[in-house]
């Protein structure tokens, strides 16, 4: 929220009692349902000291988790990033048809459950699916190993970056592109030096809110990974491995770490709004 | 450079559409395209820029046919009528970035250059200034230097003063046309104020359905409106419907003596302009009409006056000593006026 001066009081305003009753409701379930989990998380992680707390993270399947995590990231990222920029400069900028089609196919993975969208993906490459036995045939291997986690995760974050650019390129609309062509300017340079600087810090909300939620995916990953311990587990994978095998420590710190890009998350975006305030704050849907 | 446009047409949903629209602009000359919006005269704007293509027609720079040219090879200076200039760049980066973009030599004769453009438009403190830092009429300063900087062919401007307020506006109309003067730009601006067409530009085009009604000088548009359109459009006008007695125009049955202007004899609408009514006492005058409204305002009384049976009102400035009332009948004397085919 930017900082704002609150508006004089009016007759609409309630009395002091119902606005201090209202407040204290909300706060207390902020407490109960957001702040209380995360020191949950924090004090289980750190419950036995913090040398056992940093040794769960010698265990070579833990280390294995948070790779494959990170590489995961790293290769779906990108690839969002590409496919939200190209899919909401397309819809901001020009007209064409199927447009809103394509922008209900865009907030598909918003509506569907991920465990479903795991599922799409075992019956199109599962041994019993649509390309699974020609899959088999020539060896390429997508269920149970990296592309599957991967193929799985850019579907459930698909609409992380493209929703958050499509408001802003639409509000700011197409006429500093116009200026730039009448300046002499063509296609992909107009991009990089007018349209890109315009949403950068839209841009980089976006790619936030994307990343951590590539990090935390469970649903639609657990269905496509098959849980090979040390091979096809990532760390929220491992969480609920470990919290099943009683080892709380372990799986609580490695919850923490999941815990902990949330909290970066929240601070970047808390910086960004007080950078770039009222524009991010309108366009913000998420 | 002279530009010629002939026979553009071009379609669109609902308004601005251009039909079949000719227009010659001469080298250097400062026109001024002047109608009600959805007359055309933005989109005209465009497809002279080239951000718009026709249906049908042409455009040529010159002897060249730039009917096909693509925006970028045009050689055109654009200001939109809300500047939009980039955010995220400086002055200084806003007005380089066409000689960038053109390669417009190194980086030091790109300095100059837009040092000396600065300079003209009188923003040399402002260069490293942000777009948000600056005034509504700084910024359309900016925007202009921006166009001028690759040297246009023509310069092109959509609503320039639009967005401004009143003083601002006369202040910066004096200065373009100035600025106009010392470098001889043929340029071409669009605007809905005929006050401002008029004072600015050499020659005024009026729009009306995509169409032109009428170019030419200022004298040209108020003396010699070509239609009724524009006689109406331009300045304040009252029309009735007459008939025609082969030498004089009626009204209602009776002949009027008046000064006809224009080339129409015949009935039809006569137009007259407010100065050109004459209020006497009833019964002096061929036509009678009713007082409806009476106000005073700084210079005198506004006054209402519906001639004969009909609705239409003719809206006149009178003396402050004259005892009209409203409710009352007034002779009323057309000094001149202009006949227009129905």
């Amino acid at each position: 929220m930017s900082q704002r001066p609150l508006p004089p009081p009016t007759a609409a305003t309630e009395r002091p009692v119902t606005r201090l009753c209202l407040t204290a409701i909300a706060l207390a379930f902020l407490a109960l349902f957001l702040v209380l989990p995360v020191i949950v998380v924090f004090s289980e992680a750190l419950a036995k000291g913090v040398a056992v707390y940093l040794e769960t993270f010698d265990d070579p399947d833990a280390r294995a988790a948070i790779e494959l995590t990170l590489l995961v990231v790293a290769i779906s990222v990108p690839l969002n990033l590409v496919f939200g920029v190209a899919a909401s400069w397309a819809i901001a900028k020009f007209e064409f048809r199927g447009k809103s089609l394509l922008i209900t196919l865009i907030d598909l993975p918003f509506s569907v459950s991920p465990v479903v969208s795991g599922l799409i993906y075992v019956l199109l490459f599962g041994s019993q699916g649509l390309f699974g036995p020609w899959l088999e045939a020539h060896g390429i291997k997508i269920l149970f190993a990296l592309p599957g986690i991967v193929l799985a995760t850019i579907f459930v974050t698909f609409p992380f970056v493209a929703r958050e650019l499509i408001p802003l390129m639409q509000e700011q609309g197409s006429l500093d592109e116009e200026a730039a062509l009448t300046l002499g300017a063509r296609g992909f340079r107009i991009f990089f030096t007018i349209t890109l600087p315009n949403v950068a810090w839209g841009l980089l909300y976006g790619v936030l809110l994307c990343t951590a939620r590539a990090m935390g995916e469970f649903g639609a990953v657990s269905v496509v990974s098959g849980h090979i311990r040390g091979v096809t587990d990532t760390m929220p994978l491992h969480v609920e491995i470990l919290y099943n095998e009683y080892n709380f420590v372990a799986a609580f710190a490695m919850a923490s770490l999941l815990t902990l890009m949330a909290v970066v998350t929240l601070a970047a975006k808390t910086v960004l709004e007080m950078h770039y305030g009222d524009a991010l704050a309108r366009t913000t849907r998420i | 450079m002279d530009i010629r446009i002939v026979g553009v047409s071009k379609a669109f949903g609902r308004t601005g559409a251009l039909r079949g629209l000719d227009l010659e602009i001469r080298a250097g000359e400062l026109i001024a395209l002047l109608g009600p919006s959805g007359s055309g005269k933005t989109t005209l704007l465009r497809v002279i820029a080239g951000l718009e293509f026709p249906d049908a027609g042409q455009v040529y720079f010159g002897q060249e046919d730039a009917t096909g040219l693509a925006v970028q090879e045009r050689q055109i200076g654009f200001v939109f009528q809300h500047y939009a200039l980039f955010k995220h760049m400086t002055v200084f980066d806003n007005v380089a970035y066409g000689l960038r973009v053109r390669r417009h030599g190194t980086k030091t004769e790109i300095a100059a250059r837009v040092g000396e453009l600065l300079d003209l438009v009188q923003l040399a403190d402002f260069a490293a200034r942000y777009p948000r830092q600056l005034s509504g009429g700084q910024r359309q300063r900016v925007a202009l230097a921006r166009a001028l900087a690759v040297d246009p062919r023509v310069l092109l401007l959509d609503e320039p003063f639009g967005a401004l307020d009143a003083k601002i506006r006369r202040d910066l109309r004096r200065w373009l046309r100035e600025l106009h003067d010392r470098t001889g730009h043929t340029t071409v601006f669009v605007t809905h104020d005929q006050e401002e067409a008029i004072e600015l530009a050499d020659r005024v085009a009026i729009l009306n359905g995509g169409r032109i009604e009428q170019v030419g000088t200022a004298d040209d548009i108020y003396d010699r409106p070509a239609t009724a359109f524009v006689m109406s459009f331009v300045g304040d006008t009252s029309a009735i419907p007459v008939g025609f007695d082969g030498h004089r125009p009626s009204f209602e049955g009776r002949s009027f003596d008046t000064c006809l202007l224009g080339p129409h004899r015949g009935p039809g609408l006569f137009y007259v302009r407010p100065r050109d009514v004459e209020v006497t006492a009833p019964g002096a005058a061929a036509i009678t009409g009713k007082v409806r409204t009476v106000h005073r305002t700084a210079t005198g009384l506004r006054t209402q006056i519906s001639p004969g049976k009909t609705d239409t009102l003719i809206e006149i400035e009178l003396d402050n000593s004259a005892t009209v009332k409203a409710g009352t009948e007034v002779g009323l004397r057309f000094l001149r006026g202009r006949l227009f085919e129905t």
